[in-house]
């Protein structure tokens, strides 16, 4: 009867195997080896590019860079998305529009919005400034100063993705049960006590998935980087995805490109699985 | 107080339906412009100050010396939408078998299959892109569709499978359990009885799978050079100086269309039921 299980999970598992562990396993091996430009051959270099990596100020700038901002956006983008769906839940007029309008940021490419978002912020003919300008106000220069850089791309991020979070938690608030709610009215409590007393405990564990979904592909930025700042000005913007993309398939370094890799990786892993330990202790009190 | 209360709702909302469509209309308004609206500053009504312009558009398909895009759109229409097909089939497999059946070897048991398949997600690009580089390289797939193809199923499958396990877990046993009193295979209750009730869940997976797919820019990126470019990599190739912004916005809003519309027709399943199992 269950003989045929097998034939269910094979055909992915081996894609997948193939198209990833190989890899994988490859990228550790080029991890121990001088690979570049001028040495196109595999040799072993022990743990020579990790011990340069150690030194490298720059790489740990951008790791530092990256988590302040995928920490920053996701949050952000929590509360906003948790607002939003808030907002689109009761007996709204044309409820259905806002939903998929709110939606739309996600479908859309984030390399070609960033197209249009440099052109939004174009310094002498972006509408940004013209709208200050308008207003009596100094234009901004919202991409070559590095704090405002940094905040402008962190500001597309949240553009782009907090219809994510918005999805993921209207779901959630979506399929809630209605119980609770009808106690809390018979006790006389208000919307405030009502949502951190009901609503805000049982969206607990759609929370912690939503932020920890959010926070791996956060951490991925590089295509707003790359398309409207290239990481300028100097190094204000880049972050460690974009500048392993710089060492390895720009200046050709394969081995150290490698090793920068499986070091973020490894110090991805180990930070995800911390956050969601300390997500879990702090906000699911009751459950197992 | 209640009058208050709607108010502020009503201005958040719209507020926040402002900043969502800001980016749009500031393209769409550019689109219709020329040399002199543009560098006139940053005028909403182009209307008002210039006559509008389609030279912009006319640009997307080689008119007005722009570049032509409809083979890069063509392109990504073939590499997004074969690899989400392929995703779709074996995810959904992995997924019934991996919700219905018990699967051990040694001290690995279902849930950590699964999350096999969706941790390839914490992978960024860049860690896959060098050794994908290299390995089409070896198969003779570099700068192919085929070898795109590959690669996004790869990419792809994970939000499958992460889907329709979800998806699965929500559908009740005694369905199968039926089947299988009346004398079905495995196989044979998943195609008959399972799949016809799947169609929500699979148009999730399978809106995921098309965005996912759709909006990749890196493997593109780096694993084509030549008329097997995407269209997000020959739209971002027009990011430069040269390039005027009524042609670049055109290009922008005509390759990110097909989605938005998508979204509005399916919106049903996405913000309802769907995702609300996948994300306890």
């Amino acid at each position: 009867m269950y003989r045929q299980k097998h034939l269910f999970l094979l055909p992915g598992l081996l894609v997948l195997v193939a198209i990833i562990i190989f890899p994988l396993l490859f990228t550790i091996r080029v991890s121990f080896s001088s690979w570049d430009v001028f040495q196109p051959e595999l040799d072993w270099i022990a743990g020579g590019n990790y011990g340069r990596l150690l030194e490298d100020a720059r790489y740990w700038g951008a790791l530092g860079r990256l988590m302040i901002m995928a920490v920053g956006t996701v949050l952000i983008q929590y509360i906003l998305g948790f607002a939003l769906a808030l907002l689109v839940l009761g007996d709204l007029r044309a409820r259905r529009f806002f939903r998929v309008l709110f939606l739309v940021p996600m479908m859309t490419t984030p390399v070609i919005m960033s197209v249009i978002w440099r052109t939004v912020f174009h310094e002498s003919i972006g509408p940004l400034n013209g709208m200050l300008q308008a207003l009596g106000l100094q234009g901004v220069p919202w991409l070559s100063e590095p704090a405002l850089a940094f905040a402008s791309v962190m500001m597309v991020e949240i553009w782009q993705w907090t219809p994510f979070m918005f999805l993921l938690l209207l779901a959630g608030l979506v399929s809630l049960p209605r119980e609770p709610y009808l106690a809390a009215r018979i006790d006389g409590a208000g919307p405030i006590r009502t949502f951190f007393a009901v609503t805000f405990p049982a969206m607990a564990g759609i929370s912690i998935a939503a932020i920890l979904i959010r926070l791996i592909e956060a951490s991925k930025i590089m295509e707003s980087v790359y398309v409207m700042t290239s990481g300028g000005p100097g190094t204000a913007t880049e972050t460690s995805t974009y500048y392993i993309y710089i060492r390895g398939l720009r200046d050709f370094q394969l081995g150290y490109a490698s090793a920068l890799s499986v070091t973020y990786l490894v110090i991805m892993i180990i930070s995800l699985t911390i956050i969601a330990k300390v997500l879990v202790r702090l906000f699911v009190k009751d459950r197992t | 107080m209640k009058t208050l209360y709607l108010a502020i709702k009503y201005l958040a909302i719209l507020l926040w339906s402002c900043f969502v469509l800001f980016p749009f209309l500031w393209a769409v308004t550019t689109s219709f412009k020329t040399a002199n609206g543009v560098t006139g500053g940053a005028t909403w009504i182009p209307w008002l100050q210039y006559k509008p312009s389609l030279q912009g558009w006319q640009s997307l398909f080689g008119g007005s010396g722009g570049t032509d895009i409809s083979g890069p759109y063509l392109n990504s229409i073939i590499v997004t939408g074969s690899a989400s097909l392929i995703s779709i089939v074996m995810g959904t497999l992995a997924a019934y078998g991996l919700s219905r059946f018990t699967f051990r070897a040694g001290f690995i048991r279902n849930a950590d299959i699964t999350f096999f398949f969706i941790s390839q997600r914490i992978m960024p690009p860049i860690v896959l892109a060098i050794p994908f580089f290299l390995l089409l390289d070896q198969l003779g797939l570099l700068d192919t569709l085929a070898g795109l193809i590959l690669v996004y199923i790869a990419l792809l499958l994970p939000i499958a499978v992460w889907v329709m396990v979800d998806f699965f877990n929500n559908v009740p046993r005694q369905l199968d359990e039926m089947a299988w009193l009346d004398g079905c295979t495995p196989l044979t209750t998943f195609y008959r009885v399972i799949l016809p009730n799947s169609v929500p869940g699979l148009i999730v997976a399978g809106m995921f799978c098309l965005i996912f797919g759709w909006n990749d820019f890196f493997f593109a990126f780096t694993l084509t050079f030549t008329d097997t470019q995407l269209l997000p990599v020959a739209i971002v190739a027009l990011n430069s100086s040269v390039t005027p912004w009524w042609s670049l916005s055109a290009s922008a809003l005509i390759s990110v269309a097909p989605l938005i519309l998508l979204a509005f027709v399916v919106e049903r399943f996405l913000s309802r039921g769907g995702l609300a199992g996948a994300v306890r």
